[in-house]
């Protein structure tokens, strides 16, 4: 398996009037063209992680790694024309709400043709077709009338497709997709894991997949990294999720109340510090 | 055993949209009821009329035997209070924990708040120790539990609980459905709950309705919802969706 992504002792820091926050601290892994989960609670690190990854940390944080390398190509070390050219084009992200993510004052359709003409020469009506193309392929049913909507006019689970149209249309290899279905519906979410999940097998891409849902993320991911405190506490196989190891993981999986599970009361996390040690 | 809360055919409508469409549910006293269904199926809509925040159109709603009008009077509130989804939402940003406990007192005109605070912050497991601080001193769980802690002050029978547990993390979670289960059994209160999560509804309550497009689609008992005896495709649906997800090869 190739590696499409090495990340080594990964830090991000935040200046604060209290001192320097480390909201990442030592993170290291690499994905190959696989599904890799990375789950953990708010405040865990794991949006931070994809975000640098992303290149788009908050400019008066400060990130710092061993490696960070995409491809070959050291992120940390490239211009941020360079980084441009690779946002979009190569690597690709998703995020939760795409009540904020989209434009809302641009119609879906302009949107994903802005980011295909942003990344290929293309022509206007080449464009065109092929955003619609692309439309189709995340299953929306008509998707000339959903070309000329703006993102108030459709449903969230109808956004969340747009959004994931518009990421694929450049091609990428990587995909970040942080929390793409929190969102929405428990119905809708499978309709677009689904989605996700066939497209990102066809292409043959590499997928880091942010959720704070343990059990959802075992169930679409190859492999599971669980953060907490900006540490990875565990790393295993998703089918492998029964066995964990780590007291974190497995209060997490435990604290979930469950259909059938007649538990009262629930068990909750009693977190130690040395977890964050 | 009298109802504590029966909603008969109730209506609600904005402009031209039918929110909820002719819905009948019966609470029993002491007993938890939970709704289900995805968002826009009217379960919020449906707890926001009871609590005199959405507009009726028709039918009716009882409360303790007593039927309410279109506007709720303050013995109403005292019977009948509600938690929000959104704990950074429901709470005043600049004002402090004990000012917000206060003003329910005062409205009321309570002469014992010094006492009720202390014990609704004691019940809510945080002490009194958080009694000045601000809300945004306060990380979610500590918020909802303030927002808990205000429904609780006047002493109500029935709580509505609007999504009481989405906006927090798994482990949080738990805590406050422990919390909520344990102020219900020694309280002796009447919920109703909304939430869009079958695992949260079964555990929480007794008996649940599944609702779609502002309609009733089955009322069930929780225990037929965990041996899977549901009669309708949208119910069986919901289940599906709840395991997780199932990659189809």
């Amino acid at each position: 398996m190739s590696t499409l992504l090495e990340v080594d002792n990964l830090r991000v820091t935040f200046p604060t009037r209290t001192g320097r926050i480390e909201a990442v601290r030592g993170v290291s892994f690499s994905l190959g063209r696989e599904r890799l989960g990375i789950v953990g609670e708010s405040g865990s690190g794991k949006s931070q992680t994809g975000r640098a990854i992303m290149g788009l940390t908050p400019a008066q944080a400060e990130v710092t790694a061993g490696k960070l390398a995409f491809d070959g190509i050291d992120l940390l070390a490239a211009s941020p024309r360079d980084r441009r050219a690779l946002r979009g084009k190569r690597i690709a992200m998703i995020l939760q709400d795409p009540k904020y993510s989209l434009d809302p004052v641009m119609s879906i359709g302009r949107q994903i043709v802005e980011t295909l003409r942003t990344h290929e020469k293309v022509g206007k009506a080449e464009a065109r077709a092929r955003a619609l193309a692309m439309l189709e392929a995340v299953q929306i049913r008509d998707p000339a009338r959903v070309f000329d909507l703006h993102p108030h006019e459709v449903s969230g689970g109808m956004g969340q497709r747009a959004m994931i149209a518009m990421m694929l249309i450049a091609g990428p290899e990587m995909m970040i997709a942080d929390e793409p279905t929190s969102a929405l519906d428990v119905t809708v979410q499978l309709e677009v894991l689904g989605i996700l999940d066939r497209l990102v097998s066809e292409r043959g891409m590499g997928l880091i997949f942010i959720s704070h849902d343990l059990r959802l993320v075992s169930s679409f991911c190859d492999r599971v990294i669980v953060m907490y405190a900006g540490k990875v506490v565990e790393q295993l196989k998703a089918s492998e999720l029964g066995r964990a190891q780590h007291p974190y993981t497995r209060g997490l999986l435990n604290c979930m109340p469950k259909i059938g599970a007649d538990r009262h009361p629930l068990p909750v996390l009693d977190r130690k510090p040395e977890w964050a040690a | 055993m009298t109802a504590a809360l029966s909603v008969d055919r109730l209506e609600v409508v904005f402009d031209r949209f039918r929110a909820l469409k002719g819905v009948s549910i019966e609470v029993q006293s002491g007993e938890s009821f939970g709704l289900v269904g995805e968002s826009g199926s009217g379960k919020s809509t449906l707890l926001r009329a009871i609590a005199g925040l959405a507009p009726a159109a028709s039918g009716s709603i009882t409360v303790n035997g007593k039927k309410l009008g279109t506007r709720r009077d303050k013995a109403f509130y005292r019977e009948v209070q509600m938690v929000f989804q959104d704990p950074y939402g429901s709470l005043h940003p600049r004002q402090t924990v004990d000012r917000l406990l206060q003003e329910p007192l005062a409205i009321h005109g309570f002469a014992d708040g010094e006492k009720r605070i202390q014990r609704a912050l004691n019940e809510v497991g945080l002490g009194t120790g958080f009694r000045f601080r601000y809300s945004h001193q306060l990380s979610g769980g500590q918020r909802q539990r303030v927002a808990i802690a205000r429904a609780l002050i006047l002493e109500p029978s029935i709580l509505l609980l609007d999504e009481p547990t989405s906006a927090l993390d798994a482990s949080v979670q738990a805590e406050v459905l422990n919390l909520l289960e344990e102020i219900r059994r020694r309280r002796k209160l009447t919920f109703l709950m909304v939430s869009h999560d079958l695992a949260i509804i079964t555990h929480m309550c007794e008996r649940l309705m599944v609702m779609q497009n502002g309609e009733a689609v089955e009322n069930l008992a929780a225990s037929d919802l965990v041996k899977r005896h549901v009669t309708k495709d949208y119910t069986r649906n919901l289940l599906r969706a709840s395991d997780g997800f199932v990659r189809t090869a």
